[in-house]
């Protein structure tokens, strides 16, 4: 079975976590923005750091055979850092319109205070303005309220809900979502948040319509592998296939699809320009072989390769 | 034409009538632009607005682009390279203007934009001006990225100091990269490099991994005393590539010492002799 984890931190983890990841079948990432845990105090750390989920960790994951996307924001903790924030809010564009950006995000409410809210809508009004998906990470604390308050500001900023994710639901939370026909995202905390046997519940009482799995594995104590071992212990406790693909892999797949930079076709059967910058070698072409541009193997036409 | 004009056309002539239409007005947008912010957007835009298909240029095409610029290779190139590529051309100013502004799109671009960044330093004004940047594009451990400056480009062998050239040959032997799309391989091999490349054989070989046969390539015109015998121990004990690798660099060397080695291995020998007189014909050995 193919998975996606269409919400993890991958600057955070280890190749260690991209072999294990690849190895249980996980063939796409996506990793939102988000905070460091240690708070930034200038815009060039947050230059940087975008930067480099464009740059070094897309390359980082195509070693690995594993496609990354990105969603591009400022997360709710650093806009109560209205300096920063500013600054902030001024380069976001030209990271926005990158390939493989699928969605605005993470975006939402933390503490829910009046600067969330003001960075919250500015970048609603962006998504719409550049025709993008959002990624709303909605709070911990007053989880229910914040989430309903995040959904309503998405639509009255006038984002429509099929092009909205609400990440980081629970119980309480996935029917207002599923009824106001937003995507509802199960973050699979080990330990707190949602466990796996929760999850299995969820998807057996609402169906797999549009809910799909995260792990949002970061630097805190998480689990790249949530999805895949999500799927399995699905699978053992007789939720169907078809159900288990398109929670931990086809949904997500559908949802961000609508950004227009992300499809199936990208890992199962890459466009030449993408094999020869995107994917070290052939061991991790799963199968493909690159007409073009490739390194000569050992052991391959002599002449050729000494001298021409 | 100039390679700018060039690109124009080519692109032109693959895409529908909707990408030029954005293609010229983005164009037009950074000619007449007094800030760097319709080239950054645009700069992004350019794949989800033109796609990203091969270009594909025919033979005639590729002898254009030679005579624009001796050397460019454009070969490999595709569609939102050179938009990209164009695009940054088409900016107005000084050459500390043209700096500052490949220094900033280099400093928060994606994979595929700096492959297309870096791709464009032999087209870009003020050649010498760039020679940082490519020093830059070495040093990057994305392989894509250093190919971008390593394979297929003339930049590095018209640009580059003796130091930074020996680095870019030998990073290509560090990071799997081939030496045989490097342009001017063979014109800048130097003494320092021939050494530097026997003692890299010499980690290897002590850490019992293999070695490249390219390598030998940039040894053999300055072979000479220890590295005669790292090419006899190649040629006795390597496997065939390597064998024959190593003839072709003693057949170089214009040390004696060199062909007492080749004499004992004649057919190895001849293999090398026909093969440096007709390089282009792929040869294996009897
Ligand atoms: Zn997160």
């Amino acid at each position: 079975m193919k998975f996606i984890d269409p919400h993890i931190h991958m600057h955070a983890r280890t190749t260690d976590d991209y072999e294990r990841m690849a190895a249980a079948g996980i063939v796409a990432v996506i990793e939102p923005a988000f905070w460091l845990g240690q708070p930034r105090t200038s815009v060039g750390s947050y230059i940087d750091y975008l930067s480099s989920l464009v740059g070094w960790e897309r390359f980082r994951a195509a070693q690995f055979g594993i496609r990354h996307y990105c969603t591009i924001g400022l997360n709710s903790k650093e806009a109560n850092n209205e300096a920063l924030a500013e600054q902030v809010m001024e380069i976001l564009p030209r990271y926005l319109v990158k390939e493989g950006v699928v969605a605005v995000g993470e975006i939402g409410y933390d503490d829910q205070t009046p600067a969330e809210d003001r960075y919250y809508r500015a970048q609603l009004a962006l998504a719409v303005q550049l025709d993008m998906l959002v990624m709303v990470h909605t709070p911990h604390r007053d989880k229910k309220a914040g989430t309903i308050r995040s959904m309503e500001v998405a639509v009255e900023m006038g984002m429509a809900p099929a092009r909205v994710i609400i990440d980081h639901n629970n119980e309480e939370t996935v029917q207002d979502v599923l009824d106001r026909g937003f995507w509802a995202g199960f973050t699979l905390y080990p330990n707190t948040k949602m466990g796996n046997e929760r999850m299995v519940e969820i998807v057996r009482r609402y169906g797999p319509e549009r809910i799909f799995v995260d792990s949002s594995a970061d630097w805190g104590v998480s689990d790249p592998l949530a999805v895949p071992r999500t799927a399995q212990l699905m699978l053992e406790r007789g939720i169907p296939v078809d159900h288990v693909e398109a929670v931990c892999y086809g949904n997500a797949l559908a949802a961000y699809a609508q950004s227009g930079q992300m499809q199936a076709a990208d890992w199962e059967n890459p466009i030449p320009v993408d094999q020869r910058t995107l994917f070290e070698g052939n061991s991790v072409l799963r199968g493909q072989v690159p007409q073009v541009g490739v390194a000569p193997a050992a052991g391959l036409p002599l002449g050729e390769l000494a001298f021409k | 034409m100039t390679p700018f004009s060039l690109i124009r056309h080519w692109l032109y002539e693959r895409l529908p009538a909707e990408a030029t239409a954005w293609f010229d007005g983005a164009l037009d947008g950074v000619i007449r632009s007094t800030s760097d912010g319709d080239l950054n957007l645009a700069f992004g835009l350019v794949p989800r607005k033109l796609g990203k298909a091969d270009l594909a240029l025919t033979a005639e095409e590729l002898r254009a682009a030679q005579g624009a610029r001796a050397g460019w290779d454009p070969e490999l190139w595709s569609v939102d390279q050179a938009a990209r590529i164009a695009l940054l051309l088409a900016t107005q100013g000084d050459a500390d203007a043209f700096v500052r502004r490949l220094d900033l799109l280099c400093a928060t671009a994606d994979v595929a934009e700096l492959v297309a960044l870096y791709r464009g330093l032999p087209l870009y004004p003020w050649p010498e001006r760039h020679r940082l940047r490519a020093a830059e594009g070495v040093r990057t451990n994305m392989k894509a990225v250093f190919e971008a400056v390593a394979h297929a480009n003339p930049y590095p062998a018209e640009q580059l100091s003796d130091g930074a050239w020996n680095q870019m040959v030998l990073k290509a032997l560090f990071v799997g990269s081939a030496l045989d799309p490097v342009v001017g391989l063979d014109g800048r091999a130097n003494p320092a490099l021939a050494q530097m490349l026997c003692d890299y054989a010499h980690e290897r070989w002590s850490a019992g991994r293999p070695v490249s046969p390219e390598l030998w390539r940039c040894v053999g015109p300055f072979a000479t005393g220890a590295m005669i015998d790292d090419l006899s121990h190649v040629i006795c004990t390597g496997g065939e590539a390597e064998r024959l690798a190593a003839a072709l660099a003693l057949w170089r060397s214009r040390d004696p010492a060199a062909a007492n080695v080749l004499q004992r291995h004649a057919s190895l020998a001849a293999a090398a002799a026909a093969s440096a007189v007709d390089r282009r014909a792929p040869r294996t050995l009897a």
